[in-house]
């Protein structure tokens, strides 16, 4: 199958490594990857901000690039959440109303793509450390995704995962909420941080590289010895 | 962008609280137990799921066809000589309240919990015509000792300690420092004897309306709503007209569910129905019973059809005790009478959206509120729908001339690559204004490390790649 990347800015940025590695398993997996140069963003920042106009700008040429690709996968539950639930809410009552109903069948985010779409759980990975699953919003509540992951985290040799108490507990980055209300992020940053230490795991693990930019913010800041790690990165390690 | 004075108050209260390690324990570890016995409360039902559904169904047909059941309501409750009051505001429903109380010459008014009560500030208007009023309820009365509103819409005291309530007893009421909850329970309830009997009108709120029956179902844990009833001449019940359910067994889903998702118990202990004032022949219960109907913009929530299913709500809590926002920042900085969730929601509907969008813009949208909702309420996309509102209302020049600007740079890729480039380029110089006035990325910097930009991108590895 052609597999069409969907890389959001800050994984294009800043963790190319999650983009790297998402090519890397689905080439072995013998599926032609893509990916369009000329897509940067999926619009969220300005539509979780309700500015709903200057996000279609953006939205409406991601959707004409995108609508005829058999599957768009993204490393994020969070811009995948925003191309399958709110583009066809956005696009609601206009023109490419029908367009963003299509796209959104045909969106996938990573982990569940490899389980739901291709069966795959087992990729030959190996991780020697302890982990712990932080279950990133979007994916988790708007996505339905929980299992996924988990289950290609308990293929990977070597590795121990440890589930922390309020997996399901919002890291606090929340996008532009990061920067509008810092206080409150940091807060529930920080309530987040201190469960994952608790399972004196190594690594806290994600599907979404915003919660862990957001995460890892704090533990540096902090001089905390845990690290995070994308799930895909882990994935690929052989 | 200018903010409201609300919204610049919610940010200064949040600035304080957020750092308060206290507050945060205390309030991460009570909802903790509340989490616990709600699951385990939960899982007795045979399907919580289908039973959130079933609620759900019931008040979208309550809240659809609101008209007509508060008629038969109405037509009910008066047929057994209660008498009904329309308050289409605020000030309207206070004016009926001290109206009752004057034609009535009372001078004590005992009262049992109602959050209605405190979105129409009933107790201060009753205070400044020189009227006493007691609240009955344990946690309303601590918080009426210590003149603050409730914390939270179901537990009112929940960021106080026994040291705390202690304290205040000792300094309020003369007793002897004790940290043994029955102990202040007794001290306050010796307290509470003396005015329940000389109180001349009891005020309740009211947990649901029966259409079907004519009847007010008021549901608590402490038998203080009973005895504000029961006692006094005069009762006088305030509230909101979405509290209506169409008929008597809907109760048999909905007390259950309120008692689990409120409070994480089975069921609340004192479960009453009030019908109307004494009948003849029956030797108990008021002389006068009084039923006013509150508005106060919830028709405006009616009227649209988005986001009117915020009327389904039950006043649970549930929202509040799984936010993460509120568990941070606690009920009081929200400085409105609704807070959590469903507060976001509302209360820019209640009070004035430029006022109170801010509420709305204070959220992470990690969907735990909707998820939580015994009556699927669709919460955290509300706020989405309150902030696209706002800014469509009255946009901040500066926040959309900034999506714009990013819109145009995203969507010519030469551009957005430079603007890669660019910010590769000032990282170094980074350091130099971190933490400054003149650091861009501030906001995040004060408490957070920024991710570096990494030497090569995903895009340039891609393109070097082929």
């Amino acid at each position: 199958m052609t597999v069409t990347l969907f890389i959001p800015c800050f994984v294009d940025s800043l963790y190319p490594r999650v983009g790297i590695s998402m090519v890397r398993i689905l080439e072995r997996l013998g599926h032609r990857v893509e990916c369009p140069e000329d897509i940067a963003c999926c619009g969220q920042p300005a539509f979780n901000s309700g500015y709903w106009d200057e996000s279609r700008l953006i939205a409406g040429p991601v959707l004409e690039k995108l609508k005829n690709k058999e599957a768009v996968v993204i490393a994020s539950g969070s811009c995948g959440a925003m191309l399958k639930v709110f583009y066809p809410q956005m696009f609601h009552g206009l023109p490419q109303e029908a367009d963003a109903n299509v796209l959104s069948k045909k969106v996938w985010e990573f982990s569940d793509f490899l389980v739901a779409k291709l069966g795959v759980t087992d990729l030959g990975a190996k991780f020697p450390a302890k982990v712990t699953f932080h279950d990133g919003c979007h994916g988790l509540r708007e996505l339905g995704i929980k299992k996924s992951p988990r289950r290609l985290l308990e293929k990977v040799q070597g590795i121990e995962l440890i589930e922390m108490a309020d997996a399901e507990t919002c890291c606090g980055f929340g996008g532009t909420f990061a920067a509008k209300f810092p206080m409150i992020s940091t807060a529930m940053g920080e309530v987040k941080c201190t469960s994952a230490a608790e399972t004196s795991a190594d690594y806290i693990v994600s599907n979404d590289s915003s919660c862990l930019m957001h995460i890892q913010g704090l533990l540096s800041r902090q001089g905390k010895p845990l690290k995070t790690i994308h799930l895909a990165e882990i994935l690929a390690q052989q | 962008m200018s903010a409201s004075s609300q919204a610049r108050d919610f940010s200064a209260k949040a600035r304080v609280i957020t750092r308060d390690l206290r507050h945060r324990g205390l309030i991460q570890t009570a909802l903790k137990k509340y989490e616990v016995a709600r699951g385990r409360k939960a899982s007795a039902f045979n399907d919580w799921q289908s039973a959130r559904q079933a609620a759900a169904e019931t008040k979208w047909d309550a809240i659809n066809h609101l008209d007509t059941y508060l008629e038969e309501l109405v037509a009910k409750l008066e047929a057994r000589g209660t008498k009904v009051h329309w308050a289409s505001t605020a000030t309207q429903a206070r004016e009926i309240i001290l109206g009752i109380i004057k034609s009535k010459n009372a001078r004590c008014i005992i009262k049992s919990k109602a959050m209605t009560a405190e979105e129409i500030h009933l107790n201060d208007a009753m205070e400044k015509q020189g009227y006493e009023v007691v609240e009955s309820d344990l946690g309303e009365y601590i918080v009426q000792l210590r003149h603050e509103p409730p914390y939270h819409i179901v537990f009112p005291a929940m960021h106080l300690t026994r040291d705390d309530i202690s304290d205040l007893f000792q300094r309020e009421l003369g007793s002897a420092p004790t940290r043994e909850p029955e102990e202040l329970t007794m001290i306050a309830r010796r307290a509470l004897r003396k005015k329940y009997l000389a109180a001349d009108i009891g005020i309740t709120g009211a947990n649901f309306a029966i259409a079907e029956t004519g009847m007010i179902s008021i549901t608590e844990n402490e038998g203080n709503a009973r005895l504000t009833a029961a006692l006094p001449k005069t009762m006088i019940s305030l509230l909101g007209i979405e509290k209506v359910l169409p008929k008597m067994e809907d109760l048999a889903l909905f007390l259950p569910m309120l008692a689990t998702a409120g409070a994480g118990q089975a069921i609340t202990c004192y479960n009453t129905m009030y019908g109307g004032p004494r009948q003849p022949g029956e030797s108990d219960g008021p002389e006068e019973y009084h039923v006013v109907l509150l508005d106060n913009r919830r028709t405006e929530l009616l009227a649209d059809p988005e986001q009117r299913d915020a009327l389904h709500c039950i006043r649970c809590g549930a929202c509040l005790n799984v936010c993460p926002i509120f568990r941070n920042v606690g009920g009081h900085t929200y400085g409105t009478t609704y807070s959590g969730p469903i507060g976001s929601v509302i209360t820019p509907h209640l009070r004035g959206l430029q006022d109170w969008k801010h509420l709305s813009a204070s959220s992470s949208l990690c969907g735990a509120c909707t998820e939580t909702c015994p009556v699927k309420i669709d919460l955290h996309h509300h706020l989405l729908h309150n902030r696209r509102n706002a800014s469509v209302e009255k946009p901040s020049s500066l926040e959309r001339f900034a999506y714009k600007m990013f819109a145009f740079v995203a969507n010519r890729p030469g551009l957005w690559q430079f603007s890669k480039e660019i910010a590769r380029l000032l990282q170094p110089l980074h350091p130099l204004v971190k933490g400054t006035a003149l650091d861009p990325a501030k906001s995040w910097t004060a408490t957070r490390e920024l991710a570096p930009v990494a030497d090569e991108s995903f895009k340039e590895w891609w393109r070097n790649r082929r």
